[in-house]
């Protein structure tokens, strides 16, 4: 079994650390694991994307090809958009509904929801919304990790909620409840749509 | 024990384990994260590995190879770019020959993702007559460390480790072994002085080792050859991660030759020929093998590549393109997003460079005929919207140069902008040649305290800038310490009006933390004083 995930958003906004957690729990899992990751110039709000590739077997290229990604997780509804050549037939977007402009050009923004929604399989939601909800306002991509845990199969839900508790064990008790909680409200969207 | 790690703290943590003494380095990206790795290693801190960011990568390649002339293992590492900056160090130790290991890392940025060119660096190692190493995966790149120093102490020539972004920007777990101790001081009892007749002495015994650099590369564990009698009689030369790329396409189905220890075994490239109709190179970056293989296999054997357009003439190899060029149809099941804009990296929210180009652009709409010549950093994100500031950005140092060249040529004003690293790193040289010909510049070291671009490293200059230049001849009248802040606008717009107007060098230094490192060093200090209590 393997599963090829694209993680993607705008630099700044987060996106490594879902990267951690879902390499924590694989690593964990005794999964191989490849993460090619962003660094450099487009960190300073450019597009910013991670291939994750998870696999019981060996996994030989970094890069996921085209039709391949099985899931994309993204923290801005446009990034989305930006993989689409890559997202495989049965593959599945579990975004952030909530654009973040900080370019002119921006599209028009019923336009994009339509075009997002016109595609098979997608999860969105107002990921910020649902964590200052959850009551960690900085918890927005362990909200978004929830929602697309179901799809990330080769690692079950509570794999993941493991994987948050030892990565963030060293921030204390009060920080591992909070994302643990936003993780699980980012589950009950998914369940829900 | 495994442990999951970028390519480059593989590379870094296998230079440790392998008993190095120093790295000697300048932030570039890919590279930068190999010296952070080992500066924050707790192992390399207890040696006290010597590991201080130096002011450039000739400095370093120097150190570099002073280490080594002491008997120690040492490592310098740059991105590609940074090879043209050592250059005349790297190819003379070629000459000198090293004592204790020597290994140059060259992280190449195909695609250029963080840089200027994708030139390669394996054309470097080519040109200097010395080995590379270039691992296709993170295992690869921490195990050929120890390879890498053992070669160049048996050869005695600094040898070349060549990754691209890709690999050095990409995690998997690698199995790590046991530290090796570091070398004693064995200060070599040579003269390593490159006066003509002992260069030419020097060159030949260079030369006599190629042989066996040849050898090494035709034996080595690394390059491998697969066969599979049901593959399709193309041999593929895959370098580097290109086997990754091959290995994702056909798995077990192709008669390849991986090439990751050079000079090209070229035995084995003529045996690949011989069971083959013709050969596929793939590789990442320029076609440095293709064409080797091309004068090998002579004219009339058919060689497909980069060259030949079986893969792109340029940018990073995908698996896409590999698949492509094996036959293989494309994969996408969804065509591009319609709703979908470029969204290019900008300076952040904040950010004191930003002022610094408010101010300029302000002073310089009453100068039509200005140009504001730039240099590496983030503030060349200044030439973009919404600044538009700048009309080049060539190398590091070249504003300064370039700036003082429009204006011998009768170009008013000329305008230079320049980051405080920078300015240490390559424009100090620059800075004095203007002085001494008392050209009329303006030149702005816009000054954050820190390498920012690529994660804010320290910066070699800091705290220096004004005793640097006055050092080098700038008038003390004509040298001008400002905060680019909003609020201070009036006072930076008259002092660049007024410097403009002075018919020789002037030096203004907005001075104002990156915002990025100053929240940074809230949090430590938060962090350190709730510890306290």
């Amino acid at each position: 079994m393997k599963k090829d995930i694209i993680l993607c958003g705008v630099g700044g906004q987060g996106i490594l650390s879902i990267a951690t957690v879902i390499g924590e729990a694989a690593t964990k899992a005794g999964l191989y694991l490849k993460q090619a990751e962003v660094h450099g110039m487009s960190q300073r709000g450019g597009d910013v994307q991670s291939n994750l590739r998870l696999s019981t077997e060996t996994i030989w290229s970094d890069l996921i090809p085209q039709g391949g990604a099985d899931v994309v997780i993204s923290m801005e509804p446009m990034e989305s958009l930006r993989y689409l050549p890559y997202l495989a037939k049965t593959g599945v977007i579990v975004t952030s509904c909530k654009p973040f402009i900080n370019i002119p050009n921006y599209p028009d923004e019923a336009e994009l929801m339509a075009e997002l929604e016109a595609l098979p399989a997608v999860v969105k939601m107002d990921i910020e919304q649902v964590a200052h909800e959850a009551g960690n306002p900085r918890g927005a991509n362990m909200v978004l990790l929830g929602m697309a845990a179901p799809s990330i199969e080769i690692l079950s839900v509570e794999q993941l909620r493991q994987a948050i508790a030892t990565i963030f064990a060293r921030k204390g008790e009060a920080v591992v409840e909070a994302n643990l909680r936003a993780f699980d409200c980012g589950v009950a969207v998914s369940q829900k749509q | 024990m495994k442990r999951l790690l970028l390519g480059d703290e593989a590379i870094a943590l296998g230079a440790i384990h392998a008993g190095l003494s120093g790295v000697y380095a300048y932030p570039g990206t890919p590279s930068t994260e190999i010296t952070e790795f080992i500066q924050g290693d707790p192992l390399a801190q207890k040696r006290g590995v010597h590991s201080r960011w130096c002011t450039n990568e000739k400095t370093a390649m120097e150190a570099a190879l002073g280490m080594s002339y002491a008997g120690k293992r040492a490592l310098v590492c740059m991105k590609h770019v940074g090879m043209n900056v050592c250059a005349d160090a790297f190819v003379n130790a070629a000459i000198t020959g090293v004592h204790g290991g020597l290994i140059v890392l060259a992280a190449d940025d195909p695609s250029m993702h963080s840089s200027q060119n994708e030139q390669d660096s394996r054309f470097y190692a080519k040109f200097a007559l010395v080995p590379t190493f270039e691992p296709s995966n993170q295992q690869e790149a921490y195990d050929m460390v120890a390879s890498a120093f053992e070669l160049s102490e048996r050869l005695r020539e600094p040898v070349v480790l060549r990754v691209v972004t890709r690999l050095a920007h990409s995690r998997a777990a690698v199995e790590v072994g046991e530290p090796l101790a570091e070398k004693p001081l064995n200060v070599s009892t040579e003269r390593w002085v490159l006066l003509p007749g002992i260069a030419r002495k020097r060159y030949d015994a260079l030369i006599a080792k190629q042989p066996e650099m040849e050898q090494a590369a035709e034996d080595s564990i690394y390059n491998k050859v697969e066969q599979c009698a049901e593959a399709p009689r193309l041999g593929i030369v895959a370098c580097g991660i290109a086997y990754n790329y091959v290995k994702e396409v056909v798995g077990e189905k192709a008669n390849l030759l991986k090439v990751s220890q050079y000079p090209l075994p070229a035995a084995a490239v003529q045996a690949l020929a011989a069971s083959n109709d013709a050969i596929l190179v793939v590789e990442d970056g320029q076609p440095v093998v293709e064409e080797q293989v091309k004068g090998l296999l002579g004219a009339g054997y058919p060689v497909k590549g980069r060259l030949t357009g079986d893969l792109p003439r340029t940018g990073e190899l995908t698996p896409d393109a590999v698949a492509k060029a094996l036959g293989q149809p494309a994969g996408s099941a969804f065509a591009p997003a319609k709703h979908l804009a470029a969204r290019p990296p900008q300076l952040c929210q904040g950010c004191g460079h930003r002022d610094v180009y408010t101010a300029l652009n302000q002073v310089l709409a009453d100068y039509p005929t200005h140009r504001v010549f730039g240099d590496i950093g983030c503030y060349t994100l200044g030439a973009l919207p919404p600044y538009q500031s700048l009309s080049s950005c060539v190398d590091m140092g070249a504003s300064i140069t370039m700036a003082k060249g429009a204006a011998d040529a009768g170009l008013f004003p000329a305008v230079a902008v320049i980051g405080d690293s920078t300015f240490t790193h390559s424009g100090m040289t620059g800075l004095l040649d203007a002085v001494n010909d008392h050209s009329p510049i303006t030149v702005i070291i816009s000054d954050n305290l820190t390498t920012g671009m690529t994660g804010g490293q320290d910066s070699a200059g800091t705290n220096k800038f004004e005793a640097i230049c006055l050092g080098l001849g700038v008038e003390p009248e004509h040298l001008h310490v400002v905060v680019p802040l909003p609020k201070n606008m009036a006072e930076i717009t008259r002092i660049i009006r007024e410097e403009i107007e002075y018919k020789g060098v002037s030096v203004i230094i907005p001075r104002r933390e990156c915002i990025q490192t100053a929240a940074r060093h809230a949090r430590e200090a938060r962090k350190a004083k709730e510890e306290k209590k």
